[in-house]
């Protein structure tokens, strides 16, 4: 492979150390039945949905226990066969108590009668989006968004390419890595699918090309359905939505945009997974495979986890820990979730429980900016991060705003570059936060 | 030589006469219309301009004064004799004078409320409350990092072992730290209130004492005491401020609150003072 096929962004990082060696070796195992669930009843995005069963119900696998509430809003579905006990406030993944159902499992994991398979070469759109709605698909990647919303764009907008995001390129996570190169087929056969509902030609898988195996499983399959697959640099954040775009089509997603202003749609490989199952064999989506990893936990592994397992009971299924975690974060250590409470369950989006040993989450203390520019090299989003952060350290979020604050990823990339240790993706956080509140 | 210097002083004296007969002129021609009674009222304002009543400034609220939008005692700076100085000097009405005050509805410092998070970001409450909703225990409780305190023009907020507590003697009740706040534990009440519930959690009770010593469980003592003087929504009790007559020390003492919740203004300056469970001292 020449370097000139290795398609890349402007900007980025290339982190020292990526921790995926931990985990990328093991394969995927599926955990043990738990006796307790709590499936929450929040997504990051959209509206939560209602719940139809309540306490004492019986349930079983698969069953439908919480109904969408509007079109951009997703089902959800029991993960195993039990009891209903009632609907609970839990920690969320944002920190706050959120509601969440509670099931108590009876050991059967029993399913319940599957939805019929369909053929989606021969099924209509409209099928395969109901069912797509149906199963309770959402986007796993990070943030949960319905993902029959996302194949369903207004009709003033074109979209040509449909980009499978499988370039992981958060450090320590492998979740996706190990599902593209265990289980290839379900996830081109899910991009197949998206592609048919979107009624577009050029489909692209993008992986990083430090996961070579995995580019060569799908390489395998990709051609039969019709699916290219484009080896990406090794750099972060080359996951990011808008860079995967820059990457692969060289098409320049506008400020404010999204990916469909672009002409393109980009889903996780772990939600074309899911398609599959959904369409293929009617299997609303109730588990995922989600990292468990990190310099402190015993078998750092890849495990397919029932959605609203308890993230304490999730570390105890990788032998628990080897030294006091300073830090649990949900999802990568770039962009993931720090959390305070351990009884957080897993989430559709959760793709990596990542236990950060002390050294590693301490703060060493930051000084004032040294203008050597490095935020403004690594920032993919052309911003300059140091001014930026200079303006929310005066509370001038109306000259942040005016330098574009509100198109900041919240990468990480200018913090983890920065020799001044500043702490800038905090002060974009507030600054974006501040301006919201305002305009409203 | 002398004719030099007086050539000079001749041609500077002409120059500046000339200049300054333009410059008067100019003046003239291009003075703006002020109101002198924006002037006045600007100057008998206290000048603070901590945006209390409102408006972006003393100024502002000079023009909005004479305009008559507003009521002078809009400002809740000035004490009522020099409210009523303005009315006199514009021969308006002062308006009904409504003093307010800011309280910090929480108890919880650093012994009180347990820290969940190990959180070594920026020390800002706005930043702060974005990550996992903030270090704290209790979700709705004083992060204590002292942004209200940053944004009282007065200085009227002392960060106690990390819990804002408000010096009433220096506070106006512009309203700053309330609009500063993420966590909304700040809120305005009437000046002459003594007693507070501090407390701003709504969660169950059993939930708050899990991470608090110091909650407000919703145990009706307070309400049965004085039904008028204080109200329970939920598992939270407020001081019921439209009352005609406020709780007082003695009702205080009277209620004996077991979480120790209900407190005076004067106790809850002292908080850090307390023993972590002062609270039983107490019943």
């Amino acid at each position: 492979m020449s370097k000139k096929d290795i398609l890349t962004f402007d900007g980025g990082i290339h982190p020292v150390s990526d921790g995926k060696a931990l985990s990328c070796n093991a394969p995927i195992t599926a955990a043990p039945l738990l006796d307790k669930y709590r499936v929450l009843l929040s997504e990051n995005v959209g509206k939560l949905p209602k719940p139809v069963v309540k306490a004492g119900d019986l349930v079983k696998k698969y069953q439908l226990i919480a109904e969408a509430d509007g079109f951009v809003s997703a089902n959800l579905h029991s993960p195993t066969s039990g009891k209903v006990t009632g609907i609970v406030d839990v920690p969320g993944p944002m920190g706050t108590l959120i509601p969440a159902i509670e099931i108590e499992a009876d050991g059967q994991d029993e399913p319940c009668e599957p939805m019929p398979a369909i053929d989606w070469h021969k099924a209509d759109v409209k099928e395969l989006l109901k069912r797509t709605a149906d199963a309770g698909l959402v986007g796993m990647g990070g943030a949960a968004f319905p993902t029959h919303v996302k194949l369903s764009p207004p009709p003033d907008k074109t979209i040509d390419t449909l980009i499978l995001n499988g370039a992981e390129c958060e450090p320590y996570l492998t979740a996706d890595h190990r599902l593209m190169l265990e289980q290839p087929e379900r996830v081109l056969e899910g991009a197949a699918i998206s592609a048919k509902i979107l009624n577009v030609k050029n489909v692209y898988i993008g992986v990083e090309a430090n996961k070579i195996d995995a580019i060569e499983a799908l390489g395998r399959r990709a051609a039969e359905f019709g699916i290219k697959v484009a080896t990406l640099k090794v750099q972060y954040p080359q996951g990011s939505e808008k860079q995967l775009i820059m990457a692969i089509t060289g098409r320049k997603v506008p400020t404010g945009g999204l990916p469909m202003d672009a002409g393109c749609v980009v889903q996780n490989v772990g939600t074309a997974a899911a398609m599959t199952d959904a369409v293929c064999r009617g299997i609303p989506l109730v588990e995922r495979v989600t990292t468990i990893t990190g310099e402190v936990v015993k078998n750092p592994g890849n495990w397919l986890l029932k959605i609203g397992t308890p993230v304490i009971k999730a570390i105890e299924f990788a032998g628990g820990v080897t030294a006091e975690p300073g830090k649990l974060i949900l999802g990568g250590p770039m962009m993931g979730f720090a959390q305070k409470s351990f009884e957080v369950p897993v989430a559709k989006n959760t793709s990596g429980i990542l236990l950060l040993p002390v050294e590693l989450s301490m703060n060493y203390g930051s000084t004032g900016c040294i203008r050597c520019g490095r935020c403004v090299e690594g920032c993919p989003m052309n911003l300059i991060p140091c001014l930026l952060g200079n303006a929310v350290e005066a509370e001038r979020f109306d000259l942040a705003a005016q330098n574009h604050v509100m198109d900041c990823l919240e990468c990480g990339s200018c913090a983890y570059v920065c020799p001044a240790h500043r702490p800038l993706v905090q002060h974009m956080r507030r600054a974006k936060a501040e301006i919201r509140k305002r305009k409203k | 030589m002398n004719t030099v210097v007086l050539i000079a002083v001749v041609l500077m004296a002409v120059l500046g006469l000339a200049l300054g007969v333009v410059i008067g002129w100019f003046a003239k021609l291009f003075r703006v219309e002020t109101d002198s009674r924006v002037e006045l009222v600007t100057e008998l304002l206290p000048g603070a301009n901590c945006g209390g009543c409102g408006k972006a400034g003393c100024s502002d609220f000079a023009k909005s004064v004479v305009a008559g939008e507003n009521p002078p005692s809009k400002c809740p700076v000035s004490s009522s004799e020099q409210i009523s100085a303005i009315a006199m000097a514009l021969g308006i009405d002062a308006g009904e004078s409504f003093q307010q005050r800011a309280v910090v509805c929480c108890g919880g410092d650093m012994e009180q409320t347990k820290r969940l998070l190990n959180y070594n970001g920026v020390l800002d409450c706005v930043s702060a409350s974005l990550v996992a909703g903030g270090p704290k225990g209790c979700s709705y409780g004083c992060l204590g990092m002292g942004t209200c305190a940053h944004h009282c023009p007065f200085g009227a907020i002392e960060m106690i072992n990390n819990l804002a507590v408000v010096h009433r003697e220096l506070c106006v009740g512009c309203g700053n730290c309330v609009a500063a706040c993420p966590r909304g534990v700040i809120k305005l009440v009437p000046a002459d209130a003594d007693v507070h519930i501090y407390c701003n959690s709504p969660a169950k009770g059993a939930a708050k004492k899990q991470v608090c010593n110091v909650p407000c469980i919703g145990c009706r003592k307070c309400a049965k005491f004085a039904p008028d003087k204080f109200t329970v929504n939920g598992f939270l009790a407020a001081v019921n401020y439209q009352a005609e007559a406020f709780p007082t020390a003695e009702d205080v003492s009277a209620v004996g609150c077991p979480t120790g919740a209900l407190l005076t203004v004067e106790e809850h300056l002292k908080i850090e003072q307390n023993e972590p469970e002062w609270s039983a001292g107490k019943k």
